[in-house]
């Protein structure tokens, strides 16, 4: 049975940075999203965790309308999304685009300002300047010039966040930002999403690796397809939802007190 | 060689003239929608394109005679062939939605069927009795020779509005090539993007027929942005280089087929173009092949005699690199 918005579901919460109701998303026929309600939380940190296949990166997608959705409401405080994209900032997997492209790492920047520029506007003066100063917040000021396929996978990731900075958006949404950079550009790119949760954004990051997430992480969206649980990471993590979320592949890995348990 | 210096450097007749500038505006239009093309990853469907106009070739023929009482007709057969062109882009495209053929299966598939139905119909019109049917085999090879002022004009106008649309949507083009998914994000309709870019390159391939012919228009679309990409980092220049390419080669082309009664125009604008991929990939700075040998052998000697610079280990504060 196709699931139809159900009486019983909250509605939408018009103060929250995102909420979502009823989310559901096919590929080729085959449920990647079932059924999610969510509200985000307006402030702290927010991890999006779950198996590989689980929909994380979908969920992102389905919330920024990159993906057709089979069912359900999307909100970003209250408005449709389309209404609402000069206040979203998005940052997709490093691996989606062929860095061979003919760009420098200032270019790849400027794009975050394309919204403002406007279709016909041209990049200027100004919007170089601006793009050199996000650049320069991820440590890459020394690098404007480089083309992009010259530089290393961390230093990708980090053109792909000051792109994401340019915006400066109120809410933003990121695909592994730490998929593929060593462990102080890790602990580097965190630092800069503190910055932005403290000046007020809304971070929602799909984070891939489980040790991490209650040392980075304020709250956690736990989905294997359906959501599996939500709330502050000691609540959203405890070992009845991550067995739901990740059956026993993880019982040795993570939890070793409840493998013992049985 | 003296009567094609003497074209070359516009001493042909006013006819000769404005035909070598209209080639001269396709190979600039072929270098810039082909620029987009190649970063789109949708150079081979270009190919596609080009054999699936052959239907529409013939049946604008067809449509003209009816209608004029001559085949001859530049602006219907191009009409025809955009049309028949978008259908095998649709054929293609629908294949890859829903089917698990692969998009180089598809665009195979579709490519030569379509090819094989026109010249069933080619063959078909060469039997009748219909004036200007002797001039619809040079859409194959294509001929600049018996190209009339009107046609030049023609081609020349349309290929300019190719390159002003290109050049107005040059950064929404831009980032729809690299990320589409970010373009989207950010409110681009990248379905309209693409298909503007498409729109070009179906309107670019159908006047290029008459004078690069069928086979080798593709050529034009993807040999220019290729050799342009070994001479710079910035697509910008590579645009500025393939668009340069494209009108010095297809102007030497076609002044040199004006020149040889039997030279195929296309086979020498795409002759002279390989020429210039050929150098390119040679002799070009940092992307050449000549550059990284040269530059691994100066790294070997300096490592070898201790000049090599260490490296340095700079603090950049937060992020260490």
């Amino acid at each position: 049975m196709i699931a139809q918005p159900q009486p019983h579901r909250s509605p939408i919460d018009p103060a929250a940075p995102l909420s979502v109701r009823d989310l559901t998303v096919t590929y080729d026929r085959k449920p990647v999203l079932w059924g999610l309600d969510y509200d985000a939380p307006a402030k702290g940190l927010i991890a999006v965790v779950g198996p590989n296949g689980a929909g994380k990166s979908t969920f992102l997608k389905a919330t920024l309308g990159l993906v057709p959705l089979i069912g359900g409401t999307v909100r970003i405080f209250g408005k449709p999304v389309g209404e609402m994209r000069d206040r979203i900032a998005y940052v997709p997997q490093r691996e989606s685009v062929d860095w061979e492209f003919p760009a420098s790492a200032l270019d790849v920047v400027a794009m975050g300002l394309y919204g403002k520029i406007g279709w016909l506007g041209r990049v200027t003066g100004k919007h170089k300047k601006t793009a050199l100063e996000q650049l320069d917040r991820v440590g890459l000021a020394d690098f404007a010039d480089r083309q992009i396929g010259r530089l290393s996978g961390g230093q990708q990731q980090r053109v792909f966040l000051a792109r994401a900075l340019a915006q400066d958006a109120q809410v933003y949404l990121m695909d592994e930002p730490f998929a593929g950079v060593d462990a102080a550009t890790e602990r580097a790119i965190l630092a800069t999403l503190v910055d932005l949760q403290k000046a007020g954004r809304t971070v929602i990051v799909v984070h891939h690796d489980l040790d991490t997430v209650a040392e980075y992480f304020d709250h956690a969206l736990v989905l294997n397809v359906r959501k599996i649980g939500d709330g502050s990471v000691a609540d959203a993590l405890s070992a009845d939802i991550l067995r739901q979320a990740y059956g026993g592949r993880l019982a040795t890995a993570h939890l070793p007190d409840l493998a013992r348990a049985g | 060689m003296e009567n094609l210096l003497d074209i070359l450097l516009f001493g042909g007749g006013y006819n000769t003239r404005l035909v070598m500038v209209g080639a001269a505006l396709l190979g600039a239009a072929g270098g810039m929608v082909g620029s987009f093309a190649l970063l789109r990853k949708r150079a081979l469907i270009s190919d596609a394109i080009s054999h699936a106009t052959l239907p529409g070739v013939a049946i604008g023929f067809l449509v003209a005679f009816w209608l004029t009482g001559s085949g001859r007709n530049l602006p219907i057969i191009i009409a025809g062939a955009a049309l028949s062109g978008a259908l095998g882009v649709l054929a293609v495209q629908w294949i890859k939605d829903n089917t698990r053929l692969a998009e180089d299966s598809a665009i195979g598939t579709v490519l030569s069927g379509f090819f094989a139905v026109g010249i069933v119909l080619l063959s078909w019109l060469q039997g009748l009795e219909m004036g200007g049917r002797a001039g619809l085999q040079g859409f194959l090879l294509g001929a600049v020779a018996t190209m009339t002022v009107a046609e030049a004009e023609l081609i020349a106008g349309l290929a300019l509005a190719i390159v002003v649309v290109s050049l107005l949507l040059f950064k929404e083009f831009k980032l729809v090539c690299f990320d589409p998914d970010y373009a989207a994000s950010i409110g681009r309709p990248v379905r309209f993007l693409d298909l503007a870019m498409m729109g070009l390159l179906l309107i670019l391939v159908s006047i290029g027929l008459k004078a690069v012919g069928l086979i080798l228009v593709i050529a034009i679309v993807i040999i220019p942005p290729a050799a342009a990409r070994f001479w710079t980092e910035r697509l910008s220049v590579m645009v500025t280089i393939a668009i340069g390419m494209g009108a010095v080669s297809a102007y030497i082309g076609a002044g040199l087929s004006a020149a040889a009664d039997d030279l195929p125009t296309g086979a020498v604008i795409v002759l002279v173009q390989g020429a210039m991929f050929a150098v390119s990939l040679l002799v070009a700075p940092n992307r050449g092949a000549i550059a990284a040998v040269l530059r691994t052998r100066s790294d070997r000697r300096a490592y070898a005699a201790g000049t090599l610079a260490e490296p340095d280990m700079p603090d950049r504060g937060r992020y260490p690199e």
